[in-house]
This record gives C-alpha cells, structure tokens and sequence, in this order.
C-alpha cells in the first residue's frame, strides 16, 4: 500500500516559508509587482509566457521579470472562452480573461517566447486587444549552429533589450548584464540543491512543496527568490519526518500550462515520490550556470547558454540526439523507476512528443503511465487511482502499468 | 469536381501531372533518384528540382486520403498506435497511412526518404511530424527555422538567418544526399518558371475581382493551387498548367460565365464571400456545395495563400537565389502574424467586394485557429461586413458533423440574405455560429 506522507505543518519549521510560496501562487491581482513597483518608482514590470524566457535581460535592465501561468483553477472564465475554441488548451483563455479583466493590469509588457502556435498566436492576439501595451515574440533558435541560430538569437535578445529601454527601461551594459547573470547562477544553484534534496530524500521535500518554493520566484528578483530558496533550504533538513516506502517517478508534459497543485497532491497520496518533474521549466530550462566564456559578451554568454546547456524538451528541435535520451538519462540520474506523462489537454507540443518518448522507454524497459489534465481540472479521483495502480505495479513487478 | 461536369484542359493537364509524379516517386528506387519529404508552406521545391530530387509532401498525402474516404482508417491506426486525439490529424493520417504500407494518393507505393527536409515555416507541429517520421525511418534530418513575422515584416536579419541556413545547412545536406553540386544556373531557371507560373496565378485570382466571379477562390481554387504547392513549382510543366488556367479563366469571363461548381457553373451569383481557415476534405464536395447551391462564391480566401503570397506582389527572383527563396519560405500566410492575417482579410473583403465572410476552424490546426475567433469580431469592427464561423477538421471525418454544419452555414446565408444591404450595426450582435465540435472534450 502507498504511504501518505506528511509533516504536521504546527511543527514544521519550513511551514512560514511554504505559506508564502502559496501565497504568491494564488496572486492573481500581481499585488508583489504593485509593491515592487510601488518600491521602485518608473521600473517596468514585465510579464513572460511559460517555457524559457532569458530573466537576466530583462533584470539587467532594471525590470521586474513576471512569469505567467494563465489563471490555474482560481479564475472562472467568462470572457476567455468567447476568444478560443473548445479544441484549444487552457492557459489562453484564462491568460486573456485575467488581462481582460484587468489582473495583469501592472505588467508594462508581456513577452511571448515561441513554444508553440498557440503561444505565437496568442502573441498576436495581445497585440490586437491591447494596441497600447508593450509585447514582444520572442523567436528562440531551432538552429544550434552559434553562427546561424547563435546569431541570430543574439539580434532577437538586442532588440528585445532595445525595445523596453525606448519604453522606460534602462540601457543594457555589459556590466549590468553580467550582475543579473550572477543573480540568476545562484538562484539557479539554489534551485538544483533543492532539486538535489529533493532527489535525495523525497520525504522531507515533497514534489508539490518543492513546485511552491521555484514558482514563489515567478514575479519576484533572482536574488530575492535565492534568499527565500536558501532559507527554506536551510530549515529543510531539520522537518521532521521519515521515509516511507514510494515509487519514485519522473513526471513530464507539463511545462507550460501548469498542473494544478492539488494534483501533485493526488500524486504524491498515490504513492508517487515525484523526484523530478518540467513543471516550471522555465526556471530550470538551461541546465548549469552561465557562463561568460573568455572573449564572449554577458549577452553572448545568454545565447551559448541556450545553445550548449537548453535541456531537452518538446518545443526544443532534437537535432542529432536520440529523442527520448535525455528522458531515459533524467530516470537514471534521479533514480526514478517510471515515468508519469501529464500533458495539458490539448497540447499539441507535449502530445506529439509523447509516443516518441514512450517508445524510447519501452525500449529502456522503463514503466510509465499517462493521463491529461486542465489547470483548472478540480476532481483528480481517476487520477489518483491511476496513479496508485501505477506505483504499486512498480512496486511490485518492477513496471508495466 | 464531380464527374458528370466536363473536365477543363488544364484539369487533365493537372491530373496527367500528378499521375506522373506519382510514378516516378514508384520508380525512383530503380531509376536512382532520390526523394526528399518536405512541406507544402515555404518550401524549396526549386532547390529539390535543381538536384533532380523528387519531393513528397505529407500534407498533400493526407488530404487526398481525406479525400479518397481513407484518413478515417489511417487516424484510428495512429490512435492505436499512441497518438494522441488532440492533435494535428494531418500528422496521424501520414503515420497510419505508413503504417499501412504507404500508399500514395494513386495507389502507388511511395518510397521511403532519403531525406527528411524540415522546412518550418509557420507551424509547430511540422518539427513534431519529422521527429516522428525521422523516427520510423531512421534518415537524416536537415532543419530550416524560419522565424515568425511576429511584427509584421520580415526584417534583414531574418532574411540572412533563413538564406544562410539554405546555403550553409540545407544545400550541404542535398549535396551530401545526392553527390552532387548544386547548379546554380539550374536553380536560376527553376526560380524563372516559378515566377511565371506566379504571374499566372495571380491574373486567376484577381479575376474573382470581376462580377461574376469566374472562378470559386477557395473550393475551386484548392484545385488551382496543387501544382504550384506541391511538387511542380519551377517547372516548366507547372508554368504551361498555369498559362492553360488563365486563358480558360479569361475565356470565362469573355463569354460571362460565373464560377464552377461541382454540378457545373453556378448559375446565379448571389453571394460573394471570402474564407480564412483551410478546407474539410473529407466531405469536400458536400461542403462546396453547402455554399454553390445557395449561390454562394468564394471570391478569395486565405487557404489558398499559404503557398505563397504572390497576389501581394511576391514573385520568385532568379537573380537572387538564396534571398527569393528566404522571402518566400518568410512570406507564407501562416507565418504572419494575426494583425497582418486581419488587415489581409479586411483587404480582401473590401477589394472583392465581399458580401460576408466565413471562417473555418479546423480542430487540428492550431496555427490557422487560434485567434481566429479574435480575428471574426476584428474584421466585423473594420468592414461591417458579417462573418459566419463553423468548425470542422481537415481529415478527421468524427469531425465533421453534416447536418449541423449545413443548418449553420443556411442560417448564415439566410442572415446574409437579409442583411446584405444593410452594414452590421455595432452592438447588434453577429451572427457567429457558436463553436461546437464533435467529440471535443471540454
Ligand atoms: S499548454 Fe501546450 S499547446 Fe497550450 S500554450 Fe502551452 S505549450 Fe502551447
Ligand atoms: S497544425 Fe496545421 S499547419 Fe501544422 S501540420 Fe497540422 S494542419 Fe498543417
């Protein structure tokens, strides 16, 4: 039987820090971005679509990076599904129905990374309903070769760096660039030692605790989300609690539209220890530090970062690689004994991507399952069982759910 | 069209055209020619042609399966299979259709690539598709990213990224699969036939200006379009169809006969409409005539561009191999960004003195379809003129639901019909046939 493991928040050291995290996830209104623009008079607040946008540029120009995760399962969407079909995943429609509403009303600019045509068109979208804010596509190279898509990507970052200096922001230095680099290779540090405990002692660090502490960085500065990191870091070891005997799992498909939390929950009371997962990927896109090579700019620094060390994932081309490789070399390097696929609905990029993984795993000889989900889904009863049949097959034959 | 109607010169020149790719794509093992899968939107067929490669086109597969009642079959193998059923049916139909021997569109079998040529302008999924298809026959790969007109040009910097990938990544490629140089000449002259065959095209369209219309600009015009988005760009074979096609299209309109429609020429115009969104084409002809027999016209759509913009003054230059074939891979409709995708259609509306507009949303194409309920409100705001919005899929025959389709499209017409001499007064409401898909889950 899977085991529920919790830690009586009364005498968990790490609950205050867990309260906050909570805290800024439930923050439609951007009431921290009111208050750090409040504290930092004419900064722009700038907002960014999931998946992987470049946090340092657009600190370094003296600007707050927002990330948005559409409306989760806390806004009814009345508005936002008269702009999109049924077949259309979640996160637009509550994207739209929170700007229509005027919830992301603080943010100066949203910047659209290309992740899919979803996304892309939504960036068009923003453009036509809201003429007189700032927003921005950001085309991510597909190329990996440093003189073609290299270059590339280095013009896109330039002019979106140009762009919010004529929109009030400050210039892009050198300096500046390589200050906010440095912030964000620690927050970066921060985030793979939590990774790390949580690999090491799932227990103590549960997947959906440790999904609060990296989205409590969303809408607040590198080193201000390092602080907090490191200070639940600090008290992570001393929660008391004990191992109990769960599958571990890699879980994967929801870098984008986010999970609602109390699915991770479902998960976890089904006894999944879920050791890694892509939800928040954008945090954990390029995998180590960035670094500034010798004779190379802090904004060629950004672009080898993207090229050499953007992990794999679905909006990610797989040039020469063996696609599911880096899936099949996560499970070995967390320990993991299966993996979960938890796509949102109707997303195009995760869903295509999955049989070709599935494949690559079957192959591997590595169990998994797979179900689909709305960041607005409220009842995860199937889920739950599902999962819960899968870890106990795990469990006891080592696989094949 | 069906087959009581009596077939144009160019229509036969059309068929005996496809036929004869097809069999030379049966017997390209044993003739020893290479063949490369590659897109329809921004492609480079001219390249493929200088290296006397022969291009398969997924998409161009899928839809005539869509068309020969056979997509149904090869979407339920992919399902089976562990393709999802949310996404592009395109990508299920060609995965089931090679799973199931891969027979092309005339019964032949198509042979396996020697190259996968990943052109990706203006839509994800393509990257999806060839890693899939990379996967089931373990070729090589050769990527072009084409970057978004996300503000509504193609700035320099996008134009060198495209034209250097072609000359530094894709042409190394097909030398490497062929083992041969590249005849820049070869490409000049290819690139010339393509220009013609352009201006051609364009005098076809632009006669939809006419009243009657002498041509349908969406259900006729897929047909016109085949040629040119498929195998054919840059040959001389494609530059005669479409001299052929303008001169029939003119000798329409000498003898001032309205548009073809599968029964024969419409015999009234009653309606002129434009149509965004790409065709059903397993119930094609049924839905052609949902429109035809209301005397309905389409006088231009957006589908039809996606191939290409050439009625916006785009032509293949010869002179400027490498730059010509970055503007057109850039230039596709797909690959602008909504704004430009709204002030073309407001264009198009107001110089085909458009009576409505209609738009298609198709379930499995997330690059036409998402903003396109934006995109009704936007073009009702600027032209008054109303729009009709039904949904529907490319080959996915679950998704088509006829009787509930052809009741939305007659209320249109109805509203249309009543409406059609008095602009939409702002606040009044539209007549959107409100989304609903069959066997969606939400
Ligand atoms: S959930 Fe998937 S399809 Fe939807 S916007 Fe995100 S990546 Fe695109
Ligand atoms: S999503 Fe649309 S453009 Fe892309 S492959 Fe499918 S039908 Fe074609």
């Amino acid at each position: 039987m899977s085991q529920e493991v919790a830690v009586a928040p009364s005498a968990d050291p790490a609950a205050p820090l867990l309260a906050r995290a909570q805290a800024a996830l439930e923050d439609r209104k951007l009431e921290t971005v009111k208050a750090w623009k409040a504290q930092n008079p004419g900064a722009l607040a700038i907002g960014h679509m999931p998946i992987y946008t470049p946090r340092p540029l657009i600190e370094a120009v003296g600007a707050l990076p927002v990330a948005m995760f559409g409306g989760g399962d806390q806004v009814d969407i009345i508005r936002g599904d008269s702009y999109f079909q049924s077949y259309i995943c979640h996160i637009p429609r509550s994207t739209i129905e929170l700007a229509l509403g005027g919830d992301l009303e603080p943010l100066d600019g949203v910047i659209f990374p290309a992740i899919c045509d979803v996304i892309r068109n939504l960036s068009g979208m923003w453009k036509l309903l809201f003429p007189n804010k700032w927003s921005a596509y950001l085309d991510v190279p597909q190329n990996f070769d440093r003189a073609l898509g290299g270059k590339f990507y280095g013009i896109e970052l330039a002019r979106l760096a140009k762009e919010l200096h004529e929109r009030g922001a400050t210039k892009l230095t050198d300096e500046g660039l390589a200050r906010a680099i440095a912030d964000e290779n620690e927050r970066r540090q921060a985030i793979a030692d939590l990774d790390a405990l949580r690999r090491k002692e799932p227990w103590r660090v549960r997947a959906s605790e440790a999904y609060l502490m990296v989205r409590a960085g969303a809408a607040v500065a590198a080193k201000e989300h390092t602080e907090l990191l490191r200070a639940f870091l600090a008290v992570a070891g001393e929660r008391k609690t004990r191992a109990y005997d769960n599958v571990r799992v890699v879980m994967v498909g929801s870098f984008c539209e986010q999970p609602p939390i109390d699915l991770l929950r479902a998960l976890e009371k089904a006894g999944c220890d879920i050791v890694w997962d892509d939800a928040q990927l954008g945090m954990r896109t390029i995998e180590g530090p960035i670094e500034i090579a010798p004779g190379r700019s802090p904004l060629d620094a950004l672009v080898d970062a993207y090229l050499d060390k953007g992990c794999a994932t679905a909006s990610r081309y797989i040039a020469n690689g063996v696609k599911g490789q880096a899936l099949i070399d996560r499970v070995k390097a967390t320990d993991a004994e299966g993996v979960i696929f938890s796509a949102a609905s109707f997303c195009d990029p995760a869903l295509l991507d999955q049989p070709m993984l599935e494949a690559a795993l079957n192959e591997a000889g590595i169990p998994h399952t797979s179900f689909k989900f709305a960041e607005n889904t409220a009842q995860f009863q199937v889920i739950r069982e599902q999962a819960g049949a899968f870890s106990d097959s795990v469990r006891l034959f080592g696989g094949g759910a | 069209m069906s087959e009581n109607v009596e077939k144009d010169r160019s229509q036969l020149r059309q068929k005996q055209m496809i036929g004869g790719h097809f069999e030379r794509l049966a017997r390209a093992k044993e003739d020893g020619k290479k063949v490369v899968y590659t897109f329809v939107p921004g492609n480079l067929t001219e390249l493929l042609g200088a290296f006397d490669i022969l291009p398969v086109l997924p998409e161009i597969n899928a839809l005539q399966s869509g068309m020969r009642k056979k997509s149904g079959g090869y979407i339920a193998t992919a399902e089976k299979a562990g393709h999802s059923e949310d996404v592009c049916t395109y990508v299920k139909c060609d995965v089931g259709q090679l799973k199931n021997g891969n027979f092309g569109p005339t019964g032949t079998k198509l042979p396996e690539p020697d190259l996968l040529l990943l052109s990706y302008t203006g839509c994800f999924t393509f990257m999806k598709w060839f890693e899939i298809l990379k996967q089931e026959y373990k070729c090589p790969v050769v990527m072009l990213q084409v970057p978004y007109q996300s503000e509504g040009e193609i700035t320099p910097e996008m134009r060198r990224y495209v034209a250097d990938q072609i000359r530094d990544v894709v042409v190394p490629a097909l030398e490497q699969t062929t083992g041969k140089k590249l005849d820049m000449e070869r490409l000049r002259e290819q690139l010339r036939w393509s220009a013609r065959a352009e201006d051609d095209l364009v005098a076809v369209w632009e006669a939809a200006k006419r009243r009657p219309s002498p041509i349908d600009g969406y259900f006729g015009g897929v047909y016109y379009v085949g040629p040119i988005f498929s195998s054919f760009r840059g040959t001389e074979e494609a530059a005669l169809y479409y001299k052929e096609l303008r001169e029939e299209v003119e000798q329409r309109i000498a003898t001032g006969q309205a548009a073809m429609t599968p029964d024969g020429p419409q015999p009234r115009e009653k309606y002129r409409l434009v149509v965004e969104g790409p065709p059903n084409w397993t119930s094609f002809n049924d839905f052609w005539r949902m429109f035809s027999r209301e005397g309905a016209t389409v006088v231009a759509s957006t589908y039809t561009r996606v191939g290409g913009l050439y009625d916006q003054g785009f032509r293949h230059d010869p002179d400027h191999p490498y730059e010509t074939m970055a503007d057109y891979a850039l230039g596709c409709y797909t690959n602008l960004n909504l704004p430009s995708r709204v002030a073309l259609l407001e264009k198009y509306i107001k110089e085909y003195e458009a009576d409505g507009f209609f738009i298609n949303s198709v379930k499995s194409c997330n690059s036409f379809s998402v903003g396109q309920l934006l995109m009704l409100r936007e073009l009702e705001k600027r032209t008054g003129v109303p729009g009709g919005f039904i949904e529907s899929d490319l080959v996915d025959p679950r998704y088509f639901g006829k009787a509930n389709i052809e009741n939305r499209v007659q209320s249109y017409l109805q509203m249309l019909d009543a409406r059609m001499h008095r602009p939409l007064v702002p606040g009044e409401g539209h007549p959107v046939a409100l989304p609903v898909v069959e066997g969606g889950t939400r």
